[in-house]
């Protein structure tokens, strides 16, 4: 018995990837991008934090929580949207 | 399914939260009663061995009432564990005694560098989550081989996945068990041995009877146990120097001030003094312990010598006495010369210069710094790809009871995660600036009693040695051992001893419980890939259960038995697991859920080549393993790029996602059954699809 997919599961599909693609940019960002500048970042104060080791340390983990919240939430939604959802989770 | 699952799944929940509600009152109460014993008079030994023996014992309630022999049960929970409570279970499964105990020392020793360690450890999540822990979850089986079986057909592909999982997770469980002697024999004074075998006994009660059941019950259990311990000591140590019981959110300003102790330290003569005395002895001594014999006879030699031209110059007597003085404390023969001069040159660490804790990448010259800054993110990379890679962790995944809750379940892990991870870094910045101002500059006899005990417990964690002898501590006089940290912030912030025994309590469950999800692990990679798969397809369930329970028990004597040598080089191997699993799964993982194209063929290849490469790279430049191989050639030609061998997956993993790629290209396209299959995982519900669930 093939799968049938329908264009709407394609556009599932589809969105999943582009949610998937923004978020892993701000994981990179907050991930090797701040930590490749740390030396210059360090020169700015964050509350008192040198900025790159503020997020070393916290603001980044912060981030990777957010994206990780976002994305289940996003795809949560997403699935009741295209119809796709499991039926018995209430 | 029908609305009484749904109903009872509801009850559930709150049935969990009350029982686990429960639980965290009775043990804060247990605290509390101890610490009333405390005053009375209860001695510290006796304060340890409680907090051992009560907290087992409590696990190995909840592993007896957990006691299963249903195949669902014994593997994946039941599939019924809430996002919530999978999560505390997975963060409990995820840190393990390097985590709870190691992390904040290496911060504290490193500084920004340590860093790496924080961010790896938890940005991996975000790749869980959005590459796998909702397709595995979706695919529904119980292992993690499962699912690149079920991916790539036949047992080929099964067997290399059995193999990893088994050589990533066993140096892990070796790791845990030996975390478990060594909290054991240092707060009851139990030999390690016997400290071992207590810790084994309390991973066995966990997971014998119950397996994944049991184990997500006590890992709750045992998370609930570690953050407590882990937030008491941070949380007292932030009102005493931020006045803030939440140190976390302005911590920035103790870094400030810790900058100017660093600076008034670093400019100190006396500090400067002390690093060139430190340098000379072990310099001195590194060169006599080349050619011992011969270095002893002249220093003799040169002493007598000093000693009669002062009487032939008929010098004052002060003199002369002082130069009988050094005569006759020169070591009696050249064994006791040697023995000093060891001493000596291990004072070599003590000539090091103090590093700002907030420099990223300190080096001499640009292209170190350079250097460093590519290790720093090796590290991070190798961390997080790892992380995502690590059959114990994403097996916990298949316990939830849908997709949904699979992805809500990696929200809470990294929440429950960081609520530890965000305190390491804070502890280290409190702890350091509290042993720069307050115990640096003391004078020698002053140093507070429980310090010094510390040292008679195990030497490696606090050394003093008043190199200058001007009887004060300077900096530099003094060697802490990563470990101590989180060992000592209890007596720092000047908590009774009941919480030391609480905080050994702690690692003691965040080894416990790693240890148990590795152990498991391995052991169904054994019974059920292995025996149910490919040996025995048509066993019983009843069989399949007592075939995984004898394995385990098996896998775990061997595990104890390997830890009771005390393999060196153990925090090495820990940091290679990562960079093993990496290489041999994360490409075949998630290639096998967003690549249609990727067959068996590839997948084979790109194991064996990323596992290959990044072994190989190990071997070429780890010092131990090149010993154990031989490899005689200097490291620098086998470097590349100047990675450390820790990061070998930053090779191997690219390496395999390439092989994996181009193989499967030049092989023949999977069949249409393969490509059905993945569709059935890439969407939690499709009509029409195959049900890949397993029972």
């Amino acid at each position: 018995m093939a799968v049938q997919l329908t264009e709407k599961h394609r556009e599932y599909w589809r969105k999943n990837l582009a949610v998937t693609a923004v978020l892993m940019v701000i994981w990179f960002v907050f991930t090797f991008v701040q930590g490749w500048f740390a030396r210059e970042l360090n020169q700015i104060t964050f509350f008192g934090w040198p900025l790159s080791f503020y997020l070393s340390a916290q603001g980044s983990l912060i981030v990777y929580v957010l994206i990780i919240w976002y994305y289940a939430r996003y795809m949560n939604r997403l699935d009741h949207e295209y119809g796709v959802a499991e039926e018995e989770e209430k | 399914m029908n609305q009484t699952a749904a109903f009872s799944q509801r009850a559930f929940n709150q049935a969990l939260k009350k029982y686990y509600g429960i639980y965290t009152g009775g043990f804060l109460a247990f605290i509390v009663l101890l610490a009333i014993a405390e005053q009375i008079g209860m001695s510290r030994r006796a304060i340890g061995l409680a907090f051992l023996f009560a907290t087992i014992g409590l696990y190995a309630m909840i592993g007896i009432l957990s006691r299963t022999a249903e195949v669902a049960e014994y593997y994946v929970a039941g599939r019924r564990v809430p996002a919530f409570f999978n999560g505390m279970a997975t963060a409990a499964d995820w840190m393990s005694a390097a985590s709870f105990i190691a992390m904040a020392g290496t911060l504290f020793l490193s500084g920004y560098d340590g860093l790496a360690f924080i961010m790896g450890w938890t940005g991996g999540y975000v790749l869980v989550a959005v590459f796998l822990a909702p397709y595995l979850r979706k695919f529904g089986q119980f292992t993690i081989p499962d699912f690149l079986g079920a991916r790539y057909g036949g047992n080929l592909v099964r067997t290399l996945g059995v193999i990893s999982a088994i050589l990533v997770s066993f140096v892990y469980v070796v790791a845990q068990i030996y975390g478990v002697g060594l909290i054991t024999s240092r707060f009851t004074g139990l030999e390690f041995g016997i400290g071992v075998f207590v810790g084994l006994a309390g991973i066995l009660v966990c997971s014998f009877l119950g397996g994944m059941r049991a184990v997500t019950w006590t890992q709750v259990a045992q998370y609930i146990i570690l953050i407590i311990a882990y937030l008491i000591p941070v949380i007292w140590l932030g009102v005493k120097h931020t006045s803030n019981p939440i140190p976390h959110l302005s911590y920035g300003y103790v870094m400030q001030k810790l900058a100017e102790v660093e600076k008034k330290i670093a400019a100190d003569p006396k500090e400067a003094e002390v690093r060139k005395l430190a340098k000379a002895r072990s310099d001195a001594a590194a060169e006599a312990l080349k050619n011992p014999e011969k270095a002893y006879a002249d220093g003799k030699a040169a002493l007598e010598k000093r000693l009669a031209d002062l009487r032939a110059a008929n010098a004052p007597a002060a003199e002369i006495e002082a130069a009988e003085k050094a005569l006759a404390a020169y070591p009696p023969n050249v064994e006791e010369a040697k023995k000093r001069w060891t001493a000596d040159r291990g004072l070599a660490p003590h000539a090091a210069a103090l590093r700002p804790h907030a420099e990223a990448f300190p080096g001499a010259n640009e292209e170190a710094r350079d250097v460093a800054r590519r290790n720093f993110l090796g590290i991070v990379l190798c961390m997080m790809f790892g992380t995502a890679a690590l059959p114990h962790i994403l097996m916990r995944y298949y316990t939830t009871p849908s997709v949904r809750e699979a992805r809500k379940s990696v929200f809470w892990t990294l929440f429950f995660i960081c609520l530890l991870y965000w305190s390491a870094p804070t502890l280290a910045v409190l702890a350091k600036y509290d042993v720069y101002s307050n115990i640096v500059g003391l004078k020698h006899a002053d140093i507070p009693g429980w310090l010094a005990a510390w040292r008679a417990v195990d030497p490696d964690l606090i050394r003093f040695v008043d190199i200058n002898g001007d009887g004060v501590l300077q900096l530099a006089e003094m060697r802490i051992g990563g470990d101590l940290i989180v060992l000592m912030t209890p007596e720092l912030a000047g908590l009774p001893y009941v919480v030391s025994g609480l905080v050994a309590a702690g690692g003691l469950a965040a080894a416990l419980s790693t240890a148990d999800g590795l152990l498991l692990t391995i052991a169904n990679a054994l019974s059920h890939d292995v025996y149910y798969k490919m040996i025995d397809p048509h066993a019983s369930t009843k069989r399949r259960v007592t075939v995984a329970k004898t394995l385990l028990l098996l896998v775990a004597l061997l595990a104890a038995w390997v830890t009771s040598y005390k393999p060196g080089h153990i925090l090495f191997l820990v940091g290679a697991a990562f960079s093993l699993a990496m290489s041999a799964f994360f490409p075949a993982l998630v290639l096998g859920v967003f690549w249609k194209r990727a067959n068996k063929w590839g997948a084979a290849a790109g194991i064996v080549a990323g596992l290959g490469v990044c072994i190989y790279y190990m071997v070429t430049t780890y010092p131990w393993l090149r010993e154990v191989f031989g490899i005689t050639k200097p490291v620098a030609e086998y470097m590349w790029f100047k990675m450390q061998p820790i990061s070998a997956g930053v090779f191997g993993m690219p390496v395999g996602f390439i092989t994996m790629i181009v193989v499967s290209l030049l092989t023949p396209k999977p069949e249409q059954e393969v490509q059905d299959f993945v569709e059935s995982v890439r969407y939690p519900q499709l009509a029409g699809a195959i049900d890949t669930r397993g029972t």
